[in-house]
């Protein structure tokens, strides 16, 4: 045993700067492995929403009113987290509201992948005119800024769920186009690719299932940092009474509400947005987590 | 150098055209003026006499045409709700907005360069962890819970800070904090990267060898350097800092451009949203120019290349 742990002792004294270079990386996915089960369970709540909440989320009391969480005076355990100015429970609505978070981001960075990849692939294979005016059309938009494009488009359509999937979805995609088609102006010159080409390949062939299917872990790595964003956006839409309209619990317009008691009643606005905080933070830290384990050289 | 600023004049009129058919676009395209200008239960002639009185039973480039031919001159129509020309509201809402952003991004610099370099210098110690862990939650925090935790604990909890409005220096403390806060964790990433490449380089181990103290290699030295990649992606991320200023300025009832244009959303006052965002494209796009320039003059290998 002694001889075991003492050589355990020298290996960790000579350990190369490499080594614990690997080591750190290690460590980080450990981060990433920790995010994604906290994901996973705001995931799951969300999902099984109507078995897990202790009330209905549009159950109206008047006469408890804006009470405080649990652990504050006046406080109840029958609200943990309080209720808000219609006396509707508050942890009820943040697991309710994770539903409409989660669904409008995954579908909006979805619809954002899908244009942004084929525009991407598109622009980085043909070169040329296409290019150009593809990289035009990403500089448009990316100098435009997200939020405003969003109020916008919005502001005509009318705020909806639909709507919202929409504006953000067709606003997310140039990143993707940029990132794809660098990759694919450095791809189509190596040599598989001349190798299909020599072999008659046709050019969609040659565009989705040789050079597309090595580009999937940046995609995965941009698209999940992304959905972070998209809820964020989501949240802010819905905090002005752009995006999801009540009496529908969502994180954002819970906090929009929340922000007119804010005076006297913190809780409101408080918890939804540290729900918005916690969850696009452990997508980050499991984006980042995906990069480092997919591709390492990867800078974004 | 000249034909570089050619071409980027170009691709300046290119963005800041596709930008006006975008504004043009959102209401003409997908949206119908005349559905938002009447009333519902309007009659059916009234609908076609007030779209001939617009001018929107023309071809749509005609429209287009008319619209960008005014817009040059600053002419975007009066504004459907005021009555006033909507340039002239846009313009007045300007400077508190410009005002905001620079403060904003002035606060992002001061927390991000001391910060980013010590990480940077101390890699891998329990500073740069920190400063790593800083990072990534300022990353994921929503600007405008942030903006509103601010308000529940200065201006109301310790009735230190004035929790909205505009005129005095504390006005300006927490909205310039908030949007700050979040662009400091990408400039900082970016500080802290670009120092540790450069530390790593010929000519600081020439600076050390000549006997100059620390301070001064990281100072004179680095710190010159690492600002080029800095200064570009600001120049970046300045669309990012408008839009960062949009949501501020609404969370703490700023009186800039961002809450008029969300003021005339909510009227559905379409001249003035069209005007305020081609206004704010533009400032977005000549920032973008300019720091192209400035980074040229810094290090001018990079246009000659």
């Amino acid at each position: 045993m002694s001889t075991v742990s003492a050589e355990i002792e020298q290996a960790r004294v000579q350990t190369p700067a490499v080594e614990r270079a690997t080591l750190r990386r290690l460590l980080r996915l450990r981060w990433g492995v920790l995010a994604a089960v906290v994901l996973l369970l705001i995931v799951a709540s969300a999902v099984f929403a109507p078995w897990i909440a202790p009330h209905d989320p549009l159950a109206v009391n008047i006469r408890h009113r804006l009470a405080p969480p649990a652990w504050i005076e006046g406080g109840a355990l029958a609200n943990v987290l309080g209720t808000d100015q219609v006396g509707r429970d508050l942890l009820s609505r943040m697991i309710y509201g994770g539903r409409v978070s989660l669904v409008v981001g995954i579908t909006a960075v979805l619809m954002a992948a899908s244009i942004g990849v084929l525009l991407g692939l598109t622009a980085g294979y043909f070169g040329r005119n296409t290019d150009w005016v593809i990289m035009t059309l990403v500089n448009v938009m990316l100098t435009f800024p997200f939020v405003l494009l969003a109020l916008a488009v919005i502001a005509v359509l009318g705020p909806s769920l639909k709507n919202m999937i929409l504006v953000l979805g067709v606003a997310g995609w140039p990143i993707y186009a940029r990132v794809v088609r660098a990759e694919t102006l450095a791809l189509r010159e190596r040599e598989f690719v001349l190798a299909g080409r020599a072999l008659g390949m046709s050019h969609l062939r040659l565009m989705f299932l040789q050079i597309a299917p090595n580009l999937t872990s940046v995609i995965v790595v941009i698209a999940t940092l992304q959905v972070a964003q998209v809820i964020i956006a989501e949240s802010f839409l819905s905090f002005l009474g752009l995006g999801i309209q009540p009496p529908t619990p969502a994180w954002g317009n819970m906090l929009g509400e929340g922000r007119v008691y804010m005076l006297n009643s913190w809780w409101i606005a408080t918890f939804p947005g540290l729900a918005i905080f916690v969850t696009t933070l452990v997508i980050n830290l499991m984006g980042n987590a995906l990069r480092d384990w997919l591709d390492p050289h990867l800078k974004l | 150098m000249r034909r570089y600023l050619v071409r980027q004049l170009i691709q300046l009129v290119v963005v800041v055209l596709g930008i006006s058919l975008l504004a043009f676009g959102i209401l003409h395209v997908l949206g119908d003026p005349v559905l938002l200008l009447l009333p519902q239960n309007a009659g059916k002639d009234e609908f076609e006499r007030y779209r001939h009185l617009l001018g929107l039973d023309r071809p749509l480039y005609v429209q287009y045409w008319k619209f960008v031919s005014r817009a040059v001159i600053g002419d975007f129509g009066k504004s459907w709700y005021a009555d006033t020309p909507a340039f002239k509201l846009v313009l007045e809402r300007m400077p508190p907005t410009i005002y905001l952003t620079f403060s904003g991004l002035a606060v992002a610099l001061l927390i991000a360069l001391p910060l980013g370099t010590l990480a940077a210098l101390k890699r891998h110690s329990w500073v740069d962890s920190l400063c790593t862990m800083l990072a990534v939650a300022g990353q994921a925090a929503p600007l405008f819970w942030l903006g509103i935790m601010m308000i529940i604990i200065f201006a109301v909890r310790l009735r230190a800070l004035p929790a909205s409005g505009y005129g005095t220096w504390q006005h300006f403390l927490m909205p310039a904090f908030c949007l700050g806060a979040a662009l400091a964790p990408i400039t900082m990433r970016l500080v802290r990267s670009g120092v540790i490449e450069i530390m790593n380089m010929e000519f600081i181990k020439t600076a050390r060898a000549k006997g100059l103290g620390e301070p001064m290699v990281v100072v004179k030295h680095a710190l010159r350097n690492a600002c080029i990649p800095v200064i570009t992606v600001i120049g970046l991320q300045f669309g990012q800092l408008l839009g960062g200023a949009v949501i501020t300025e609404t969370v703490f009832a700023w009186p800039g451009v961002a809450t008029l244009t969300v003021e005339s959303i909510r009227n559905q006052d379409f001249p003035v949203v069209q005007c305020a965002v081609i206004l704010l494209a533009l400032l977005i796009v000549s920032v973008n120019l300019v720091i192209d320039l400035i980074v040229g003059l810094i290090d001018p290998r990079i246009h000659t290349a």
